[in-house]
């Protein structure tokens, strides 16, 4: 039996939750807690450890999922998360250009801890105050060769299409 | 689409490094304390700037930076209000008062300044609004945007924000091959150009540092000026594997490897 893990990351409120339960084969466990401080505002619940989607592959092989949360102190799972993983999505809400620094920040911890392949979605496309993805990729600093693709957590097909390119792209790598 | 944001958390430091790269033609629009401002690039350079309500007017430009008296500002105003700033820059040069060059600066100058007035922790709204230039009628100038980026950026004093933007010093940086930059035009202090000397995908950032005797504050900062003005990007230590999945699929072979990942693919696709 073969265990394979993709971790999904990004800002507070980026859709991660969103994305996982757009895919996975089982609800998604999450640990949605109520908002605590004012400044998080944004929204009523927030994820406080992980969300958790499985793909069944076959009788041999099963993808997970790893949501990680969004919130700042809760920063000491990533380390723990990123273990063993194949490879991270990094969530962007497109709309929330106050988010950028941050997205660069997870972008840049998560790619010092090893070479692991990552696709960055810029989520929310389907909003009006979306930024386009080309101001995207400059202000989040993206060389040219990192994959950037337009994503809306809530259509599975745009979901599917991010996690097969970043599978397409391990592929590549292994050569 | 949309390219807007807030001041407070997409400072304009990040926006111009965003007009920079992208060489973006277009209007900034600033809506600050009950102000518009407006800031216009061409190409990605600085062409025209207004804050809010503030007589920007050549005649009132020339006067504050001490090119025209008090004298003969008024008489301007009171003559010959209505001609435009075009004209009016013109019967200047042509009647030897001033030099086109002069007028350039004195503007530049002015243009200038308004940015500045941002660089401090504003508050605000902004958008971008691509193709709007100012009125013909105003004199525009071609600013390139790299050094006004590294001086706004050099007084960043902020060490959270710079552990933010460069989380590890085990990075490298490189340099952006980008068209049109040429590094000997930039304004570097001595320290960014000893950084510079050393910069190749060969060194992790604390190895620079190292060698200059910087500290984690003074390597950041320089690095962030570097990164922000567009001048360098990060990339992995040169040498390092491109992929390591001996944790993700462990005891596998290459082929094996490739095969589940294929697997994978085809689950997806038909999800
Ligand atoms: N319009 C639109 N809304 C979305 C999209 N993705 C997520 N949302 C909404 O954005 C909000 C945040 O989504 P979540 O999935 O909870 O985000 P998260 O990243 O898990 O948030 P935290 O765990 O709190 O960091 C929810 O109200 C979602 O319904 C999208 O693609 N388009
Ligand atoms: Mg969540």
């Amino acid at each position: 039996m073969q265990n394979v893990k993709i971790v999904v990351t990004g800002p507070f409120n980026a859709g991660k939750t969103q994305f996982i339960r757009s895919i996975s084969e089982i609800d998604v466990v999450n640990t949605e807690r109520k908002i605590s401080s004012k400044a998080e505002m944004v929204k009523s619940q927030t994820t406080v450890a992980m969300d958790f989607g499985r793909i069944t592959v076959d009788d041999e092989l099963i993808l997970y999922l790893f949501g990680t949360p969004g919130q700042r102190r809760f920063d000491f799972m990533w380390e723990i998360l990123s273990e063993g993983m194949l490879g991270f999505v990094v969530m962007v809400d497109s709309t929330r250009p106050e988010t950028f620094r941050e997205a660069r920040r997870i972008l840049e911890t998560f790619r010092a801890y090893a070479p692991t392949p990552y696709i960055v979605a810029a989520n929310k496309q389907d909003l009006p105050d979306a930024w386009d993805l080309g101001d995207m990729r400059l202000a989040l600093r993206l060389a040219d060769d990192v994959h950037l693709l337009p994503c809306v957590s809530t259509d599975k097909e745009t979901v599917k299409k991010v996690l097969i390119t970043l599978l397409e792209s391990i592929l590549e790598m292994i050569g | 689409m949309a390219l807007k944001g807030n001041l407070t958390d997409f400072p304009i430091l990040q926006i111009l490094n965003l007009v920079n790269l992208a060489q973006k033609t277009g209007t900034l629009v600033i809506n600050h304390q009950d102000l518009v401002s407006l800031i216009t690039f061409r190409n990605g350079k600085l062409t025209y700037a207004q804050y809010g309500g503030e007589d920007g007017s050549l005649v009132a430009v020339l006067y504050r930076a001490k090119k025209l008296t008090k004298n003969q500002a008024q008489l301007i105003h009171q003559k010959a209000a209505e001609i435009s700033d075009k004209q009016l820059g013109l019967m200047l040069v042509n009647a030897r008062y001033l030099s086109q060059a002069e007028i350039l600066t004195c503007l530049q100058e002015y243009y200038l300044s308004i940015v500045k007035r941002f660089f401090a922790k504003a508050e605000g709204v902004f958008e971008f609004v691509a193709d709007r230039m100012p009125p013909a009628v105003k004199i525009t100038v071609k600013l390139d945007l790299e050094n006004v980026i590294i001086e706004g950026t050099r007084q960043m004093r902020e060490l959270e924000v710079l552990q933010e933007e460069i989380p590890s010093l085990e990075m490298a940086v490189k340099f952006k091959d980008r068209q049109g930059m040429d590094i000997r035009n930039l304004q570097l202090s001595v320290q960014e150009w000893q950084v510079v000397k050393y910069i190749t995908p060969k060194n992790t950032i604390r190895q620079i540092a190292r060698a200059n005797h910087m500290n984690d504050l003074e390597i950041r900062r320089v690095i962030y000026t570097l990164l922000q003005a567009g001048i360098v990007e990060m990339v992995r230590v040169a040498g390092t594997p491109k992929i390591d999945l001996s944790t993700a699929i462990p005891n596998q072979t290459k082929k094996e490897q490739r095969s589940i990942i294929n697997r994978l693919i085809n689950r997806l696709k038909t999800a």
